[in-house]
């Protein structure tokens, strides 16, 4: 047999049938449904009276459009709460699995699939969000699919699909200290643009990537989409074997033995073709910020906002020039100038252990700046009691951050987490598009230990400056 | 659904590049139960000001624009966000083709389950459409964009060109598919049991 990707071998062994129109039908394994894009794709199956082929294949959790505060008291919003209550009404009808919203595991889809261990290496993973990719650090075959595709696999468990073109990202060298995934994921973005990935399956390899934990290969694989790749992947090795060990819904004793085997299998062949390379040298990397409305507009924390002067085409000029009149920044302004009103730590992006214990080491003993308002919000119920028992809630508490429940808050701000307009914030999140985050609000995107620097110091501060402190 | 064969209508020019589906149709319109009605609300965030009324220089608020069945807009159309109600709103307004340089793939996807034509042009292509007065016809069955003097021919993959020309229901298409499918499952779980879940 030739040689073959990872992303080749995956495909394979999940392809039912080739149609005669040239279209693969790709059996999918797991499928994550939440509260959003959701309804209409029950609603559908309802309308054409069709069954739902597999409901123990759905894990379902609201997530989007949650309360972050006082959840205990229900959900204010009546928009917000018809659409949890909907999905609660077609999870009980349809028989398909559903962590409740009170629960202790409740979070957002992309954090706990992976601590449910619903997330396996070598399998295919949907769900109506473009940040499905996320699962793609433990070598499964993840994206994000329209609510009619959602339909489509609620029905017949497959997707038509074409096979996309294999990206190999080297990521060579040793990261500094105090960086780490979410600066990988930028300063590749940075590279190859928000539509370099575009037809893409993107695998991730090199030391760099080795080193990283799985929260970090979560963080890397999230961001595939941002650089226009539907699926990121990993390898999968002992790092995600260790992680997944013991998970509620991973396989047990001598099923995870037999699982153990073919997972080793799991990689690119040595002489497998890639249709696209990239290597990027990371060892002087330093901490990534963007400083426009995509996140491609990136540079680094020495950096300055650039001159749209300097742009390559009239087409880039013109796109900076709005980037910036509507970030209200100048050009050649130090990136360390920018001052905050508002911090945000959390996400599918950010939203894990790890982040949080990176952003309080940050917070610890010191003050987040006047005129800022910082918010922590952990990627779910499991995240934030883990937290806890670490006492990292009391260091954001007496820092001044304020401390909430699980859910996607001021990512999208579907929920009340929304900013102001006008209101400029430093984000663990992955867009920062005009009005994500509240119409008229202004986003940078960091990693966890700059945003954290950012609160306490009021505006982009080299996160490692405060660690050696 | 609807079949999408040739299109004659009023195009209107949105030459950004990278515009998401954010800015296609914000948040705080996902919260619907329902796939109809965000027409109203497309593009919300930069065509109406802070207090909801119409901004006059954003193109979908000029005649005969308002009526536009065509967007021509720039590179990277429709990234972020796998929201179908992108589509949804696109349609809903009257939207039913959009010619540019080039499309996110999960945005790409979800046009053709709504009977949108996605159709990929030059960017200098879609410089020439722009400056056409008066209509421009997309001919799906010949593959081509016509306007004025101007005429561009566009490729299109034979399978997604048949599910709009016939209006295929792509999940009818795959449940004559329903055997092999069984049979996928039935040696899947002998060969890979441990995919199998109890969920508790």
């Amino acid at each position: 047999m030739n040689p073959r990707t990872l992303y080749d071998k995956i495909w394979d062994e999940h392809l039912v049938a080739t149609r005669t129109d040239g279209t693969s039908l790709i059996y999918i394994d797991r499928h994550l449904v939440h509260e959003v894009t959701s309804p209409q794709a029950f609603e559908g199956l309802r309308e054409a009276g069709r069954p739902l082929r597999r409901p123990n294949t759905i894990l379902s959790v609201a997530d989007h459009n949650v309360p972050t505060i006082d959840r205990e008291k229900g959900i204010d919003d009546e928009t917000c709460r018809l659409q949890v209550e909907a999905l609660e009404a077609n999870v009980k009808a349809y028989g398909v699995p559903y962590l409740p919203l009170l629960d202790d595991c409740q979070g957002i889809v992309h954090v706990v699939g992976p601590e449910q261990g619903f997330t396996l290496p070598g399998t295919t993973i949907v769900c109506g969000d473009s940040h499905t990719s996320t699962h793609g650090a433990f070598g499964a075959l993840a994206f994000g699919i329209g609510t009619s595709e959602v339909e489509h696999v609620m029905a017949t468990q497959t997707l038509p699909q074409r096979k996309s073109r294999n990206l190999r990202v080297r990521f060579e060298g040793r990261l500094p200290r105090g960086l780490g995934a979410k600066d990988l994921a930028l300063a590749l973005i940075g590279h190859i643009g928000t539509a370099g990935g575009t037809g893409h399956v993107m695998e991730f390899t090199g030391p760099a990537v080795r080193a990283l934990s799985m929260e970090g290969r979560m963080t890397l694989c999230n961001m595939s989409i941002e650089g226009g790749a539907r699926s990121g992947l990993v390898a999968p090795d002992e790092t995600t074997f260790t992680y997944l060990h013991g998970r509620p819904l991973a396989p047990k004793r001598a099923m995870w033995e037999a699982a153990l085997a073919h997972w080793r299998t799991l990689a690119s062949d040595e002489n497998a073709a890639f249709d696209t390379e990239i290597t990027l040298e990371v060892g002087s990397l330093a901490p990534q910020v963007t400083w426009g409305t995509s996140p491609q507009w990136v540079t680094d924390i020495a950096g300055r906002v650039p001159d749209p002067e300097t742009a390559a085409s009239t087409d880039d000029r013109q796109s900076m020039l709005r980037a910036l009149e509507y970030m209200d920044l100048r050009p050649g302004t130090p990136i360390e100038a920018i001052e905050l009103q508002a911090v945000f730590i959390g996400s599918c992006t950010n939203g894990r252990i790890e982040d949080l214990r990176e952003a309080a080491a940050v917070a610890r003993g010191r003050k987040v700046a006047q005129g800022v308002r910082a918010l922590v919000v952990a990627g779910s119920g499991l995240v934030k009691r883990q937290a806890e028992a670490e006492g990292l809630d009391r260091i954001f508490l007496e820092a001044g951050f304020e401390w909430r429940q699980p859910g996607c808050s001021m990512c999208l701000g579907m929920n009340d987490d929304r900013l102001a307009e006008g209101v400029r914030c430093a984000s663990t999140s992955n867009r920062n598009f005009e009005g994500r985050q509240g119409r008229g609000s202004r986003t940078h995107l960091v990693s966890p230990g700059m945003a954290a620097a950012a609160a306490v110091t009021g505006h982009f501060t080299d996160v490692r400056r405060l660690m050696e402190a | 659904m609807e079949p999408f064969t040739t299109l004659t209508g009023i195009a209107a020019p949105l030459l950004r590049a990278n515009i998401d589906t954010d800015l296609i149709i914000p948040k705080q319109f996902l919260k619907t139960l329902v796939r109809s009605g965000l027409g109203q609300h497309l593009f919300h965030e930069v065509r109406y000001d802070s207090e909801g009324r119409e901004r006059p220089d954003f193109i979908l608020n000029q005649a005969p624009y308002r009526g536009a069945s065509i967007l021509l807009a720039g590179p990277n159309f429709g990234c972020g966000s796998s929201r179908e109600h992108a589509p949804w709103a696109l349609k809903d307004f009257g939207i039913r083709a959009i010619l540019a340089p080039s499309f996110a793939d999960i945005f790409y996807t979800n046009c053709f389950s709504n009977g949108l034509l996605p159709v990929a042009l030059s960017m200098a292509a879609i410089e020439t459409l722009a400056t056409v007065e008066g209509p421009l016809t997309v001919d799906l069955p010949v593959q081509r964009v016509r306007g004025g003097d101007h005429s561009f021919a566009f490729d299109l993959e034979p399978a997604r060109k048949a599910v709009l020309l016939e209006g295929l229901d792509e999940i009818r298409r795959t449940e004559a598919n329903l055997a092999d499918i069984a049979a996928y499952e039935t040696r899947r779980r002998k060969e890979a049991p441990w995919v199998e879940i109890r969920v508790h």
